[in-house]
């Protein structure tokens, strides 16, 4: 479980994030929707502890990520916005780099990687440099590096960027996966068709602050709108920019 | 601790594997500077070796003006070519050259040398080409030589003593020792030492830095529940190791370089053998974490590969400053000066390669004070990575 609690954050006289609380729960995914420059990333950031909040306070698994970072991180796998890999290393090497961090011992890397090469699809590239992998494969290994250690938490910052039509499907189906597993997925998209198809619960954030926090079929509900575009963009309101 | 030794392990195997690094760390670096050395300095000692070997040749102008000359020159030695040129086409054939002295002797010569007044002669040559200039120097000489002689002559025939026109008479003693004399041609092999040690660990200071963010991989490796003083001392560590065969790469070329130099031509011996390496290697091992620690923080401040590179360049030069100083002001080692780092080592290994004793305690006091810049600029780059800013 993932939770914000009144996270609040300015960078100089921007204030990026005003006052954020929502509560992403074990066995759902969570969306992030939000214009650009809505303050999703530093929201997320400071979520998985790189970004210090001004105010307020995140927690995983009701462990205070600014309190007992290690821990609170033990129990969370971040993808973050940038995916690099390492290209002189092959895929194998990028997740057992991470895993190592992560203070995953060795035969339980082996084990654990190997069934991650085969949920994901990932067998016929895992010896491979990551340099030559294509866009779909480093997904995948990004995605592998970030579950090395088995964490009930995940956070990804707007996974599909960059994603063709059926990476991104792929994508679709390994989030159902981990969901399936009882994990708890929070990702972040300023796509509205994605975050509806795939989504429990929807948070959308406009300037720095949250317009709503609620399951898809609710929020068509209470805006009596036909379509759930419609829906969307009567929340958001004058927030423009939610393709 | 675990995770420094996972950080070093993965950026020591991931940089084995990149050319550049390779290429910078184990073949640029580590060559250049010996083959560059052995060159300059075989090429130096061949000349001068030869030059003093080799008879002066003279191109002449009119020497049936001075058959006293002429005949002179050739018993000293000198090979005279014979030529007929005007002033214009002698400075010609030198700029051009066609001939590198010559000497012009007008027609005025003989009268006037009868009648004991100064008798002209032309020496044509460029003295800013090192090789002429030298010829010229020792045709002056001998012309002086032959003047001289004339004087006394001269004197002597109207009855004073010679010796009168000697009020003083110079002899030099040179004090080099054969040693001494060499550190003259090796003092700039420090640098070079200095300079392998820096382009070991340039390229991966700045993969694993400023690549590390280009790269997009920066964010999931600080998200990750390890403290940032272990990412940072691991490829700082990693670093060190390159930094460290880059050094022995160095050393070892240049023991192998100095087999080839033919220094004992000139009276010069190089203290160069492998107990020497060993020592300088010694001697330079504190620098390696100070130049890790150095271009690591500076690499830690840039945004990309490219920025990176080009503050590092500078850092690059910057053990040539001291060095440079030590130079200009001719300085010996001493203990206070080492406390500066890059010059101390300079001073210490010019002092073996000079055969002179060196006081444990300067050796000491050299390593502490490197070792503690490096920690300091360690702890700065830890706290540097700490900050939100580093996520760019």
């Amino acid at each position: 479980m993932i939770e914000a609690k009144n996270l609040c954050k300015r960078f100089g006289v921007i204030e990026a994030v005003r006052d954020i609380s929502f509560v992403a729960r074990d066995g759902e995914i969570t969306g992030i929707l939000g214009a650009n420059g809505a303050g999703k990333s530093t929201c997320l950031r400071m979520l998985y502890g790189v970004l210090t909040p001004d105010g307020g306070q995140g927690c995983i698994d009701g462990i205070d990520i600014r309190g007992e970072t290690s821990k609170a991180r033990a129990h969370l796998g971040v993808l973050p916005h940038a995916t690099g890999l390492y290209g002189n290393l092959t895929a194998r090497e990028n997740i057992h780099y991470f895993g190592s961090l992560q203070g995953v011992d060795a035969g339980r890397l082996k084990a654990r990687s190997g069934e991650l090469a085969r949920a994901l699809g990932m067998e016929s590239f895992m010896e491979r440099r990551a340099k030559g992998l294509s866009q779909g494969q480093r997904i995948k290994t990004a995605l592998a590096r970030a579950l090395i250690h088995d964490p009930g938490n995940i956070v990804l910052d707007e996974p599909t960027n960059g994603l063709d039509v059926m990476a991104i499907r792929n994508l679709r189906e390994m989030l159902l996966a981990l969901k399936a597993q009882g994990r708890c997925v929070l990702f972040s998209s300023h796509v509205m068709q994605e975050v509806a198809a795939l989504c429990d619960r929807v948070v959308i954030i406009g300037h720095g602050r949250v317009l709503a926090d609620a399951t898809v079929q609710s929020i068509r509900d209470r805006s009596g709108a036909a379509s759930l575009e419609e829906a969307f963009l009567q929340v958001l309101g004058d927030t423009a920019g939610v393709s | 601790m675990h995770a420094l030794f996972t950080v070093f392990g993965k950026e020591f195997l991931e940089n084995l594997r990149d050319r550049r690094t390779l290429v910078s760390a184990l073949l640029f670096g580590p060559l250049f500077g010996p083959l560059l050395f052995g060159l300059m300095v075989s090429r130096m000692l061949n000349q001068s070796v030869v030059e003093s070997d080799e008879p002066l040749r003279l191109t002449i102008s009119g020497g049936e003006h001075a058959p006293g000359l002429a005949r002179y020159l050739a018993a000293q030695g000198v090979k005279l070519t014979p030529a007929t040129l005007s002033e214009n086409e002698a400075r010609a054939a030198v700029r051009g050259g066609g001939a590198q002295v010559v000497l012009i002797i007008p027609e005025e010569y003989g009268p006037r040398f009868t009648a004991a007044e100064p008798a002209p002669v032309l020496l044509v040559a460029d003295s800013a080409d090192s090789q002429t200039r030298k010829n010229a120097d020792r045709a002056r000489t001998i012309l002086g030589a032959y003047a001289s002689g004339i004087a006394q002559l001269r004197l002597q025939i109207r009855g004073v003593n010679p010796l009168l026109a000697v009020p003083v008479a110079v002899n030099e003693v040179d004090v080099a020792t054969p040693t001494g004399r060499a550190v003259v041609v090796l003092g700039f092999m420090t640098y070079f030492v200095l300079f392998a040690v820096l382009m070991g660990g340039l390229y991966l200071a700045i993969d694993s830095t400023a690549g590390e963010r280009e790269r997009g991989s920066l964010e999931a490796l600080l998200s990750l529940p390890v403290a940032r003083s272990s990412l940072v001392g691991g490829k700082i560590l990693a670093t060190c190791a390159y930094m460290c065969i880059s050094l022995g790469l160095s050393l070892t070329a240049f023991v192998c370089v100095f087999r080839f130099v033919p220094l004992e031509r000139l009276g010069m011996s190089a203290n160069l053998g492998a107990g020497t390496a060993l020592i300088f290697f010694g001697i330079c091992l504190p620098f390696v974490p100070l130049g890790a620690a150095l271009m690591t923080f500076v690499a830690s401040f840039t945004r990309s590969y490219r920025e990176a590179q080009t503050y590092l360049t500078t850092v690059l030069l910057v053990p040539t400053l001291p060095i440079a100083f030590a130079s200009i002001y001719s300085l010996k080692t001493q203990s206070s000066l080492m406390f500066i780092p890059s010059l101390s080592q300079h001073l210490l290994m010019t002092s073996v390669l000079k055969d002179e004793p060196i006081a444990a305690l300067d050796v000491w006091v050299s390593a502490a004070a490197t070792l503690s810049v490096a920690l300091v600029l360690m702890v700065l780059t830890a706290r540097h990575w700490r900050r939100e800013t580093m996520l760019g």
